[in-house]
């Protein structure tokens, strides 16, 4: 695999010089926490942050978005007829995204690239988004990467990995996409050579033994989703939950959705916006009946997606990347590790049954 | 790439209020580009989302049959906010069809078969599209039984087709009502179960039955035709779930790994019988 060796005496100008084909995204401090925003003219990425607060899902997957435009004007030939917004993605680049957000994206796609139906949204914007990713070499306290499918130095999902040495940057380019970006910045020094690939590897294996904390998951799979279902540890799990939501707006594989119309006047926007499967009314019928009306059903509801539904459904793993977003700012300190943990027990203590 | 949020426009061609609370209206529409028709390729028991401009969408069973051509039909509950405003709409009025969508009843497993319909309240609609099309397609099944209740007399939908149906000898009409004053009513009084009870065929490997209605009314009948002898396999059934996308991706819907708005909305009892009661 190629490797581009960016002095960072050449950074800001090399990005500076892709402005005009991209549309530049990176992490930067706003209000004491890290969060991914669009890089207006001149500003640099902020590469000193661990993990940002919010997942950089957001950048694909907007909270709210606009998927149709309607007028209620009767004077109008098009009145109530609902019309696609011109599909303005612009070619984005996201630099210093973790390892960790770009494989929720590839989790998530499974989602909106079905085979039977596609989502145009999502699509069109993952497929017009270059992922610059950044390695971790100072992993949180609460990421479990290395045993949830990825690594941080995990570069499957993206376009271009930046291992940060000294007073350079290691890039390694992992796709076609990353490749037309790195050259668009003028960063053409190649240094495919074996002192570079051993730092790497060295690098990425001192990271890789920084990440202390693990989920075992290979029960899962094989076991009877009613015997996880019915485990009699739930009521125990949701006991301190509030069903604030805070876990599923910060994870970045967490992709449920509402649509509702806004209108203003005689026109208005149908919009697609996060939902929450922690809320009652995510699931309450007309008739005033609701499925998931007690809080212990929705937090089983949010783990059972996650670590059994997706398993069975997709055969592709969990549906987490590990990043601890959720673990670490959980209000009432509900951790993912511990009910994997238990699931995967209920899970063997199912097979075990059923030999 | 074919966008799955965006409906097919249609004009309301027809509208007839069903029942004598006047909560249930029948609605036809007809695409407004002809040839959307075609793309509207249906089996009876899937649903749509009926689109309104500013009000939002419903997910709605389709009540026509796809042998009836030129318009698709619906029969809405006033519930809640967009059904409420269907409601109040008129005849030429334009809004949206999305769909065809989830699964159908299983037409090719029920060639050749006994079909006992099984139908409470305003739950009729999908089971109407069924018989007419098992009617249009009478030489493919066997016996076709129908058990249909509702409260009263005035709460029966489509009660002047389900007086044609009775007049024929090629399907057994067992039509009920809870209790009725009328004394020139000339059916059953009595709850769907204990109707089933009398009237439906001893289940058999041959004899299916479809079952939709309120939960109370499915609550009491499973039992009477697992004693007459009907496999969990041989019973379905429809689900209802709050839904948005209708296409298995926003999430709500789901009961266990399936999700009602793809994966059904239609489900044997032996299915659900392997899945979480979260519907």
């Amino acid at each position: 695999m190629k490797i581009i060796n960016i002095n960072k005496a050449d950074w800001n100008t090399g990005l500076k010089k892709t402005a005009d084909g991209y549309r530049l995204i990176g992490p930067v401090m706003d209000q004491g926490f890290y969060l991914f925003k669009p890089l207006e003219s001149g500003k640099v990425p902020d590469m000193g942050f661990t993990n940002t607060r919010l997942s950089a899902k957001g950048i694909i997957y907007p909270q709210s978005q606009t998927l149709f435009n309607y007028s209620l004007d009767p004077n109008r030939e098009d009145h109530h007829l609902l019309t696609e917004p011109e599909d303005a993605h612009q070619l984005t680049v996201v630099i210093g995204i973790r390892p960790c957000d770009a494989a929720a994206f590839v989790q998530v796609k499974r989602n909106f690239d079905a085979p039977d139906y596609q989502d145009p949204y999502w699509l069109s914007a993952y497929e017009n988004t270059v992922l610059v990713g950044l390695a971790c070499d100072q992993p949180g306290s609460t990421c479990f990467c290395t045993t949830a499918g990825g690594g941080p130095y995990h570069e499957d999902a993206l376009d271009v990995l930046l291992v940060d040495e000294d007073d350079q940057y290691l890039a390694r380019v992992v796709s076609e996409k990353g490749a037309a970006f790195l050259a668009k910045a003028g960063w053409t020094e190649t240094a495919d050579n074996d002192l570079v690939m051993k730092t790497i590897a060295t690098r990425k294996e001192a990271a890789e033994n920084r990440i202390s904390s693990t989920i075992k998951t290979n029960n899962l799979a094989d076991a009877e989703t009613m015997a996880i279902y019915d485990a009699p540890f739930w009521d125990d799990v949701a006991f301190a939950c509030i069903n604030c939501g805070t876990c599923t707006y910060l994870c970045p594989t967490c992709w449920c959705f509402d649509i509702q119309d806004e209108t203003h006047g005689m026109s208005g926007q149908r919009m697609r916006s996060w939902d929450s499967c922690m809320f009652p009314l995510f699931t309450l019928h007309g008739s005033g009946h609701n499925p998931r009306g007690q809080k212990v059903q929705r937090v089983r509801q949010r783990f059972m997606h996650k670590l059994k539904y997706y398993v069975d459904k997709y055969e592709a793993g969990i549906q987490c990347v590990g990043c601890g977003r959720c673990v670490d700012q959980c209000p009432v300190n509900i951790d993912i590790r511990k009910v994997c943990e238990l699931m995967n027990n209920a899970g063997k203590q199912s097979v075990t049954c059923a030999a | 790439m074919e966008n799955p949020y965006l409906p097919y426009p249609v004009r309301i061609d027809n509208i007839i209020t069903e029942t004598e609370d006047k909560n249930l209206k029948t609605f036809k529409f007809v695409f407004l580009n002809p040839e959307d028709e075609a793309k509207f390729d249906y089996h009876a028991g899937q649903f749509a989302e009926l689109s309104i401009a500013g009000k939002g969408e419903i997910p709605i069973g389709i009540a026509s049959s796809p042998t009836e051509k030129g318009f698709v039909m619906f029969t809405v509950n006033k519930v809640g906010l967009v059904s409420s405003h269907l409601h109040a709409m008129k005849e030429g009025d334009i809004m949206g069809i999305r769909g065809p969508l989830g699964n159908w009843f299983p037409w090719e497993t029920l060639k050749g078969k006994n079909v006992v319909i099984i139908g409470g309240g305003f739950a009729f609609t999908t089971l109407r599209a069924s018989i007419i099309h098992m009617l249009a397609h009478r030489d493919q099944f066997g016996d076709i039984t129908v058990v249909y209740g509702a409260r009263t007399p005035g709460m029966l939908l489509y009660r002047e087709e389900l007086a044609q149906w009775e007049k024929r000898d090629d399907i057994d009409m067992h039509i009920t009502v809870d209790s009725t004053d009328d004394p020139d009513w000339k059916y059953n009084t009595g709850f769907v179960p204990t109707i089933t009870e009398q009237k439906a065929p001893p289940g058999d490997e041959n004899t299916y039955a479809i079952i939709c209605g309120p939960p109370i009314m499915i609550k009491f009948t499973q039992p009477v035709l697992d004693k007459n002898g009907y496999h969990p396999e041989n019973m379905i059934m429809s689900l209802e779930n709050r839904m948005k996308c209708g296409i298995g991706m926003c999430g709500r819907c789901n009961v266990g790994r399936h999700f009602v708005c793809k994966d059904g909305p239609v489900f044997t009892l032996g299915q659900l019988n392997r899945m979480p009661k979260e519907y």
